[in-house]
């Protein structure tokens, strides 16, 4: 159809290798002498300089290339990762990424000279901070006497940048390991002018009984010798792209496209089949369930398709917990699991910045810091765990941290001081959990800039129920809180059940439906005239379809109700008529039809028709509007 | 410039053609409950799932049953600054017309019934008017009316 335009090639290929430069930066970070990372960065730095130039991103390019000049260096070993050049080198790819959308290169000078100034630090390394090699090992009763290790590597960190190894060479086999007795020494490597004295401060109580060296090192030239060594032992990010199947890059439209496609080949296909159930002809009905069977394995491979691993999201939040991390002064470190959990590429979309905020949540609130957590006798690195997860036809999304936990307290406090609930009200304290979400809560004490102001939970909730998934949340006292999200597997298809209200088809999400009854036999009148459902003693609000949609058509004689929930509150949604389960292709509806209000999309049936989907979320609001107009007026559909 | 023309009741309107994607004969209506009631339905194009506007509507036109002549003419059309597949009811598709964009009158000032910001002009054939209508002021009212699932179902 239209061109494409070139320049949006070389965007699309940009943003991949930032991303996977941003990607290979931090696991540098890790490992800082990973020599098949350094060459991983180098390599994404000159292609982007390359292709840049190609396409006249001049400005770009120019950046670029003084970027890889810097790095270049620290390829030839001539300077060392430090994370302070991880972090500058992270804020050189955003700037990156701010040229590639059209910023200006106002911040470009001062990042390159920086950049230089610590790239050329690094080999001026004998005039100023040199690499010393510092050995101790504890004496065997340290421990058992109060002596706290990681406390003292933390210490031996504050010196300067530090790099620590465990020598585990003294661990004796496991039938003869004392488990009270310490038996591993540490290696640490500083860049430092001199140590020596900061670090026998260190050990200041422990002196007499334990063995410490402190040996400088020659600044350049030895660390030049082995840093390769150790890359390739290591395991090398390298790996992944060999392992990696060969992939084509194809635009989400002709996704859609096909996705269309195959919808009117299943219409099709149920006509074939209609016909064949007509003229009873063998060969017929025999091509009919060749294609029928076609058809399905077709339908799947294209839902296939457009199911994208989660690592591609959980990538990012690397970054944002790395920058958090800097940003709060708090020691995290960032755990995941199942990043290869495939889930509908829009779910994946749409996901990231409920997300981005559950995790910002869990750094800021639900972390520590760093005093607080050795005070409770917690390591002083906090931990965030990222994992995902299928289980039967929902996927799991679960971000949890080992902080504080929820403080039911003061969540009750704060929600009875918002007016979210009445002072006297009982709760569970999985109900106070769950207040975390309500529209305007906030507990933090003080706004922090990363947080935001009380808007957010709530918005996360609302994001994920219009994915038609929902939230849980688990949370123990100084242990961590728990938040899971459970997800449709993919948007493009849901369960659904199929009634009929006059002549129209609608469709009802499964995941929102709780029971279907008769409605004459649950109508119950309160004495003010209101009238509700009762449900097993409970009052539910009842939308009668038929007046919400203005039908014309005559009603049956018996209306069902389908009870449907969403959040907390209940609705019954009186139809004409139940006529099944049916599993259907969501499509979206125009912009025309978007705000129609009742319905959050519309699906072709088997027979070509079209039916709406009702949007739980919409009418159970709508039915909490209607009990309480009830009280106002009589309403004339009680009459009828 | 090439026009698709059109019948809606004893009207006739012109379509630039460059905006026409396809036209269907009659198929099943699904009415959207709540929509406004010039584009109160959708329908199946072909597995794609179009709505479907009423120009009777918008020019106050009276709306007969369809017959074997009415047609559904979709059409591409900037909506809010996106693209979108609208369909429109003829009463009856004519043909194609060839007309000089110079020849367009603007839409006379009084002795209409109609809203003119909806009329982009008129060409006048023989002793014939016909009607092009600016598609994109029409969606674009229908599209920021919102719900009338409270209200009335009237014009945008």
């Amino acid at each position: 159809m239209s061109s494409v335009d070139p320049k949006d090639t070389f965007r699309a290929e940009a943003n991949d290798l930032l991303e996977q430069l941003e990607k290979d930066l931090l696991d540098l970070s890790a490992s800082p002498d990973s020599g098949s990372l350094i060459d991983g960065v180098f390599r994404a730095l000159h292609t982007i300089k390359g292709s840049g130039a190609m396409f006249g991103f001049t400005v770009i390019a120019d950046f670029v290339h003084a970027f890889e000049t810097a790095f270049d260096r620290v390829r030839k070993g001539e300077a060392k990762v430090t994370p302070e050049l991880v972090n500058l080198a992270l804020r050189a790819r955003d700037n990156i990424c701010a040229l590639i959308d059209g910023g200006d290169d106002a911040a470009s000078a001062g990042i390159l000279s920086e950049l230089d100034r610590i790239v050329s630090g690094g080999t001026a390394a004998g005039a100023g901070a040199s690499t010393w090699t510092v050995r101790f090992k504890l004496a065997g009763d340290a421990v058992a006497n109060g002596a706290n290790p990681v406390l003292l590597l933390d210490e031996i960190r504050a010196i300067g940048p530090t790099r620590i190894t465990a020598i585990t060479d003294d661990v004796p086999a496991l039938a003869d390991l004392d488990p009270e007795a310490l038996h591993l020494a540490w290696e640490a490597e500083i860049e430092h002018i001199d140590p020596t004295e900061a670090i026998e401060d260190v050990f200041l109580f422990l002196r007499d009984d334990m063995e410490l060296s402190i040996v400088r090192r020659d600044p350049v030239g030895e660390s030049d010798a082995d840093a390769p060594k150790a890359a390739d032992s290591g395991p090398a990010a390298g790996v992944g792209q060999d392992g990696v199947a060969p992939a084509i890059r194809v635009s989400a439209e002709r996704l859609d496209e096909l996705m269309d496609r195959v919808g009117e080949l299943v219409t099709a296909q149920a006509r074939l089949s209609q016909l064949a159930n007509i003229f009873k002809d063998p060969s017929l009905s025999a091509l009919a369930e060749d294609f029928e069977r076609l058809t399905s394995g077709m339908r799947e491979t294209t839902m296939e398709i457009r199911m994208v691993p989660i690592g591609t999201i959980f990538g990012r939040f690397r970054r944002l917990v790395h920058d958090l991390s800097c940003e709060l002064g708090k020691d995290i470190a960032l755990d995941m699991d199942g990043e290869d959990t495939e889930l509908d590429k829009t779910v994946i979309e749409r996901l990231a910045d409920p997300m981005v905020h559950l995790i910002r949540n869990a750094c800021d609130h639900g972390l520590e810091t760093t005093a607080q957590r050795l005070t409770a006798g917690k390591g002083g690195q906090g931990t965030i765990r990222l994992q995902a997860a299928c289980s039967g036809t929902e996927v799991r999304v679960i971000i949890s941290d080992d902080g504080a936990g929820l403080d039911v307290a003061r969540i009750r406090a704060r929600a009875i001081e918002a007016g979210i609930i009445p002072a006297d009200r009982e709760m569970s304290e999985e109900e106070v959990h769950q207040l975390i979400f309500e529209p305007g809560f906030s507990t933090a004490r003080e706004v922090t800039a990363l947080s935001g102001r009380g808007v957010g939970m709530d918005v996360v909730k609302r994001t994920i129920e219009a994915l038609h998934g929902h939230i849980t949340v688990s949370s123990r006292p100084a242990e961590g809180t728990r938040i899971c999200l459970h997800l449709p597997l993919t948007l493009a298809i849901i369960d659904g059940i199929l009634v009929r209200v006059g002549d129209g088809k609608f469709t009802i999400p499964l995941t929102a439906v709780e029971e279907c009854v008769e409605l004459d036999d649950n109508i119950a009148e309160t004495e003010r005239g209101r009238s509700f459902l009762n449900i097993r003693g409970t009052l539910v609000p009842y939308i009668r379809l038929r007046q919400l949609f203005g039908t014309r058509a005559p009603a049956d004689p018996y209306p069902k109700v389908v009870i449907i929930s969403s959040g907390e509150n209940r609705v019954g949604l009186v139809v004409d008529q139940i006529l099944g389960n049916s599993q259907t292709v969501i499509k979206q509806l125009s912009r025309l039809h978007a705000r129609a209000g009742a319905f959050s999309g519309a699906t072709v049936l088997g027979d070509g028709a079209v039916a709406l989907i009702l949007d739980p979320s919409a009418l159970v609001s709508r039915g909490k509007v209607e009990a309480g107009e009830a009280d106002r007026k009589r309403p004339a559909e009680l009459a009828a | 410039m090439t026009y698709l023309i059109l019948r809606l009741h004893d009207e006739t309107f012109a379509i630039d053609a460059e905006v026409v994607r396809s036209i269907v004969e009659r198929i099943p209506v699904t009415d959207v409950p709540g929509a406004p009631l010039a584009a109160s339905g959708l329908i199946n194009v072909r597995g794609r799932i179009v709505p479907l506007a009423d120009l009777r509507v918008i020019f106050d036109l009276p709306r007969p049953e369809p017959d074997e002549n009415t047609r559904f003419v979709v059409l591409e059309i900037d909506v809010a600054g996106e693209q979108i597949a609208i369909a429109i009811i003829a009463d009856k598709v004519v043909g194609v017309g060839e007309f000089e964009a110079a020849d367009m009158l603007p839409p006379p000032n009084s002795g209409m019934r109609w809203p003119t910001e909806y009329v982009r002009g008129v060409f006048v054939r023989e002793d014939d008017f016909i009607i092009i209508p600016s598609l994109e002021a029409i969606f674009n009212a229908i599209e920021s009316a919102g719900s009338f699932i409270e209200k009335e179902r009237v014009l945008p």
